[in-house]
């Protein structure tokens, strides 16, 4: 069994894990468990299972692809997990489970201390979409605070699209009188938000980590 | 005119198949045990209890049928004579594919795969794509689910991107691209069998149809995983290529394919069946392997699967049971007459709709003596209808997949939704397109 109380957990995704490993490097204190968790969808083997049941009349167990296909993805989460505690360098705990991601992350977290994940939707763009379905589930359910990394640079500020309150100013001909109320901080000359951090909080994140500083 | 003499030679192939069939009268009794013993191998098929093969209750039920009067035994002699040759078809293609792998040649597709498309998971998906359809169209289904899946798999996993749609490709063009050659699907070698095409012209007819269905199937495969297609910012690069080794050119497997592809067509052009270029390509190959003692004589004999083929055997000498006493006329009404391109659309989505009830191999087998009078066009479609169909669910047939919700061998996978909400993405506009591009292609070569 492993021990996720009081631990960092690392969610370790393909193509993104770096990032969240080298966020548990700068934010979990020397000496604090860190925990690797890599989550192989079961939906793989059995993709790959349902579609040799789909070949009719086929009935030879040994040359179903699921059994292989969920030996080939055991193989390749423990290939990663030992390239994520590599990066990582210091005494971790590294675990793989098999099911639907997003619920095993989140039942493995469950008395974490902090959860590490990174963004895993369209990242192309800001807002909703860079968040992908499994880490939206998470972010929504997890019993623990959660902090969400971009998995490289992350966008600049000026990247963000104009509030929606704003965008008549772009028209000033058109139904002037219509024009929302401009508080003192949404004005054309508010000042310049400081660089965004590679590393973007979630609001609760903020006051739970406090123990890992 | 050209369809109108297709026509003709359609229904002269089948008035000697499935004539005998036809002129026999509707009788409730027989149809009965014909019924349930269709019952029985479906049921069997899906349960397949203590995974004994699907031939242990076909080959019974075929016996059942027979000394019941269900059907005559010269009628199961002619059905037996029409499908042996289609089987031994199946056979040399399963053989072949089997050496294929032995040759290496899936190993240097992961290889290739791993080193053209490293970090770039929209080359990824395109490579596949067309890795899977060639496999599909040349040696089979069976060897895209069976031999390409893992190793499209192992490559997403070596170049650290998400297998998801690339094994969601694998899985959905083993069925939709299927329809270019005879040898493609066990459903294609019985309607080619049946239709009296050469094997040129079945592969001209469907082509258009192969082709635009592949390309539905990748619009809509880029925008339903765009999430899990990002670019890489960082990712592994090919190294370890082949799993550790490096994997060549696998020469002498190509070139027999290359052989055995163009084989087909000549023997076809000449009126000899393109069986015969199967077996010769798997000789050429088991001969090779056999000397560099890669194989034996026990494991070929396994590969060519003996009791699946004594199960296409006992299905279809119960189905044209089935179809002989009351099914196919009960059905003839719903098949559409003629090859015009409402006919054709109505006679795919039949085919569809039946494929899910009954699984393909059954749904072609009863839809194909009703369907070849129109011609050779609406036994094409028949296939289109019943090689697209089976990916609205993950198990190739809503039959399959309720069964096996109700008997709890198989989940009710969370990843089944989702595989649904592909299938209905997909399957409809592919018959729809597939239809469409084959009714252009019957007008433009003639069926």
């Amino acid at each position: 069994m492993t021990d996720t109380e009081g631990a960092v957990v690392v969610w370790i995704t393909e193509g993104t894990w770096r990032g969240c490993v080298d966020a548990a490097l700068r934010l979990a204190p020397p000496g604090d468990p860190v925990l690797l968790l890599y989550v192989t969808p079961a939906e793989f083997a059995e993709t790959a299972h349902a579609a040799y049941l789909g070949l009719f009349g086929r009935g030879r167990p040994e040359r179903d692809p699921g059994p292989r296909v969920a030996e080939l993805a055991g193989v390749s989460a423990g290939e990663l997990l030992t390239a994520a505690a590599d990066r990582l360098g210091r005494p971790c705990q590294r675990v793989e489970r098999r099911g639907l991601p997003e619920r095993e992350v989140v039942t493995a977290a469950a008395d974490a201390a902090l959860l590490i994940v990174a963004r895993d939707g369209d990242r192309s763009r800001l807002g909703p979409k860079s968040l992908g379905k499994a880490a939206r589930f998470v972010v929504d359910h997890a019993p623990c605070p959660v902090l969400v990394v971009w998995p490289g640079t992350a966008p600049g500020v000026g990247t963000i699209p104009p509030p929606p309150r704003e965008r008549p100013r772009e028209r000033p001909h058109e139904r002037p009188h219509e024009r929302p109320h401009e508080g003192p901080h949404e004005g054309p000359h508010k000042p310049p938000h400081p660089p965004r951090p590679a590393l973007y909080l979630t609001e609760s994140v903020i006051s739970l980590t406090q123990p890992c500083k | 005119m050209t369809t109108e003499q297709g026509r003709g030679r359609g229904e002269e192939t089948f008035s000697g198949a499935y004539g005998k069939g036809r002129k026999t009268q509707p009788n409730a009794a027989a149809e009965a045990v014909s019924a349930a013993a269709l019952a029985v191998i479906l049921g069997w098929a899906v349960w397949r209890p203590r995974g004994w093969p699907e031939a242990v209750a076909a080959v019974p039920a075929a016996a059942v049928v027979i000394a019941t009067g269900a059907i005559s035994a010269h009628d199961a002699g002619a059905a037996a004579r029409r499908l042996g040759p289609v089987i031994g078809f199946l056979a040399a293609v399963l053989v072949l594919a089997e050496l294929c792998d032995g040759e290496g040649l899936f190993r240097a597709c992961g290889a290739w795969l791993a080193r053209t498309a490293a970090g770039q998971p929209k080359r990824l998906l395109a490579e596949v794509f067309v890795l899977a359809s060639v496999t599909t169209a040349v040696l089979s289904l069976d060897a895209t689910v069976v031999l390409l899946t893992p190793v499209v798999f192992a490559t997403a996993a070596r170049l650290e991107m998400r297998a998801r749609p690339h094994l969601y490709a694998c899985t959905h063009l083993s069925n939709s691209a299927s329809l270019l050659l005879p040898v493609s699907n066990l459903t294609n070698l019985l309607a080619f069998a049946a239709s009296g095409l050469a094997f040129g012209r079945f592969a001209g007819l469907m082509a258009l149809p192969w082709l635009t269905v592949i390309g539905t199937e990748y619009l809509v495969f880029r925008r339903f995983f765009a999430a899990d297609l990002e670019p890489q910012t960082v990712g592994r690069s090919a190294e370890g290529g082949g799993g550790g080794r490096p994997a060549g050119v696998p020469v002498v497997a190509l070139a027999v394919l290359a052989g055995t592809l163009a084989g087909f067509v000549i023997t076809s052009a000449v009126g000899v069946s393109p069986a015969w270029a199967a077996l010769a390509g798997a000789a050429v190959l088991a001969g090779r392997a056999l000397a560099q003692r890669r194989t034996s004589v026990t494991a070929l004999v396994r590969a060519a699967d003996a009791p699946f083929l004594l199960f296409v055997l006992g299905l279809g000498i119960v189905v044209q049971a089935v179809t002989g006493n009351g099914l196919g006329g009960a059905l003839r009404p719903l098949v559409p007459a003629g090859t015009t391109l409402p006919a054709l659309l109505g006679t795919a989505a039949l085919a569809a709709a039946l494929a899910n009830v009954i699984n393909n191999l059954p749904a072609v087998l009863v839809l194909l003596p009703l369907a070849a009078p129109a011609g050779a066009g609406a036994v094409l479609a028949v296939l289109v209808g019943v090689n697209i169909g089976p990916n609205l669910t993950y198990t190739g047939s809503l039959a399959t997949l309720l069964w096996r919700r109700v008997l709890r061998q198989h989940g009710s996978g969370p990843s089944l939704w989702e595989f649904t909400r592909l299938g209905l993405l997909t399957v409809p506009a592919g018959l729809v397109i597939a239809v469409l591009s084959l009714w252009a292609a019957l007008h433009v070569i003639g069926g």
